[in-house]
């Protein structure tokens, strides 16, 4: 491979790393919010963050960015730059399988924490911000870890858009070169390493929140492998 | 923003071809992945590392890596190592491949799950191995994880619109052939949208169903 196709391929890796960073965001606060919002008092907010979370759960990835890229434009007049077409479709997706992170990780709190921020009196967003959030926050790490990995798979879906990510600029290369066994196990490993060192980072993330909350691992103990992806 | 019916209804005859490519790359993918997936939870346990790491490796990698990339290679790289399938065959093995390093995680935590007293009784009666396996540990391993299973069937219903990059006619395929001759947008890709809810949603409220049933 010629330099200015590894300049092709580097500027994919960016575009990809930009699409993760901007989509893990928007995911994130989709799934606090509608994560939170199934946990309220009243049975309409929580039927809404569970009608959103079926639809957005129920349908692919790849169809919802079709349907940003060609029908948002069409049906409402809005023309999204590709990038933020991209972190939307994205976004919304991903942020919808967040949401049942964060519903269970907060159900899964010991419930007499919350019953003793009642005892306090603390009103329901101190109780969610002070005493449930942080301790249902490190139980989501794991999750969200996997998540992110599948953020990840799932950027490269906006090459079949047009989009100049990392999968997109391997098929460029291999029409230049005709040499698609070569092209995509570069693009594959590439995917891979990223991945790995995501990882990496989030499972020094969770150590570091759940020391926070004395809940350090106890040497020796390895805690148990999450078990498939996020998304199921 | 205009809704033509119209076009709905011109778009429904496609709509059901193409929801048959999709379910039977859907329940031949689903076939290959529990297979594929057993075979390697049952290498992860071999004693020895030599088969284990490598097997580790592979998996973690196609976990890892994006459908989409995985389906250009076979699709792109297999023809030219003189393996020619058709597009459906060669998306199918992609998804049945893919989905099998997580079904593998499945039947691992299965297999787990299987009490220890069971192993023990198993070497108490001297069973051979072959016999241990199919007659006590997988017949209690996989009746626990079925739900589990079920969940990667709806994810795997949720990938397979990628098949379109490689020109199978699922369902997005044939929206996207039925916009680019009629350049209506909005309507078959809102009605295929909505049949992945329909289909969807009911399998995951039967397979929650299922787990209660089970789980008692």
């Amino acid at each position: 491979m010629t330099t200015g196709l590894w300049e092709l391929v580097l500027k994919g890796v960016w575009t990809t790393l930009q699409l993760l960073v901007f989509g893990a965001l928007l995911a994130t606060a989709v799934s606090f919010a509608v994560g939170i919002a199934r946990t309220h008092r009243r049975w309409i907010v929580r039927f809404l963050a569970g009608f959103y979370t079926e639809v957005f759960r129920g349908t692919s990835a790849l169809i919802m960015i079709f349907w940003v890229f060609f029908v948002l434009p069409l049906a409402f007049g809005w023309q999204l730059v590709p990038m933020w077409a991209g972190t939307l479709a994205l976004g919304l997706t991903y942020g919808a399988y967040g949401a049942e992170i964060v519903r269970g990780a907060l159900n899964s709190v010991d419930p007499a924490q919350r019953e003793g921020g009642i005892a306090l009196s603390f009103t329901p967003w101190q109780r969610m911000r002070k005493i449930l959030l942080p301790q249902a926050v490190p139980e989501t790490i794991p999750s969200f870890c996997n998540l992110l990995v599948e953020l990840l798979k799932g950027t490269a879906l906006v090459s079949v858009m047009g989009m100049g990510d990392l999968a997109f600029s391997g098929n460029l290369v291999r029409l230049a070169l005709q040499e698609s066994a070569q092209i995509y196990a570069y693009v594959l490993i590439i995917y891979f390493l990223i991945a790995f060192l995501l990882t990496r980072l989030m499972r020094s993330l969770e150590r570091r929140l759940k020391a926070r909350v004395g809940k350090a691992p106890r040497p020796g103990v390895s805690a148990p492998l999450p078990v498939g992806g996020g998304v199921s | 923003m205009t809704w033509d019916w119209g076009a709905v209804r011109a778009f429904m005859p496609h709509f059901f071809d193409g929801l048959l490519v999709t379910l039977q790359a859907l329940a031949l993918g689903s076939l290959i992945s529990f297979a594929l997936g057993l075979v390697w939870a049952l290498l992860m346990r071999t004693p020895t590392r030599w088969v284990r790491w490598p097997v580790g490796v592979v998996t973690e990698f196609i976990r890892d890596t994006p459908l989409l990339v995985q389906l250009f290679f076979l699709f792109y790289v297999l023809p030219e190592w003189g393996l020619a399938f058709s597009a459906l065959t060669t998306g199918v093995v992609a998804i049945g491949l893919h989905y099998s390093t997580y079904t593998m995680q499945v039947y691992r935590a299965g297999i787990d799950a299987v009490p220890p007293g069971q192993w023990e009784a198993a070497t108490a009666l001297s069973l051979p191995p072959r016999r241990t396996w199919t007659a006590v540990i997988l017949p209690q391993a996989i009746r626990r994880v079925v739900p589990a299973l079920g969940n990667y069937v709806i994810a795997m219903l949720k990938d397979t619109p990628m098949l379109m990059t490689i020109t199978v006619l699922d369902m997005l395929g044939e929206a996207r052939l039925f916009s680019q001759q009629h350049f209506q947008f909005t309507e078959p890709l809102t009605v295929i949208g909505v049949a992945f809810v329909l289909i969807s949603y009911p399998a995951s409220l039967l397979l929650r169903a299922l787990e209660r049933r089970l789980a008692r």
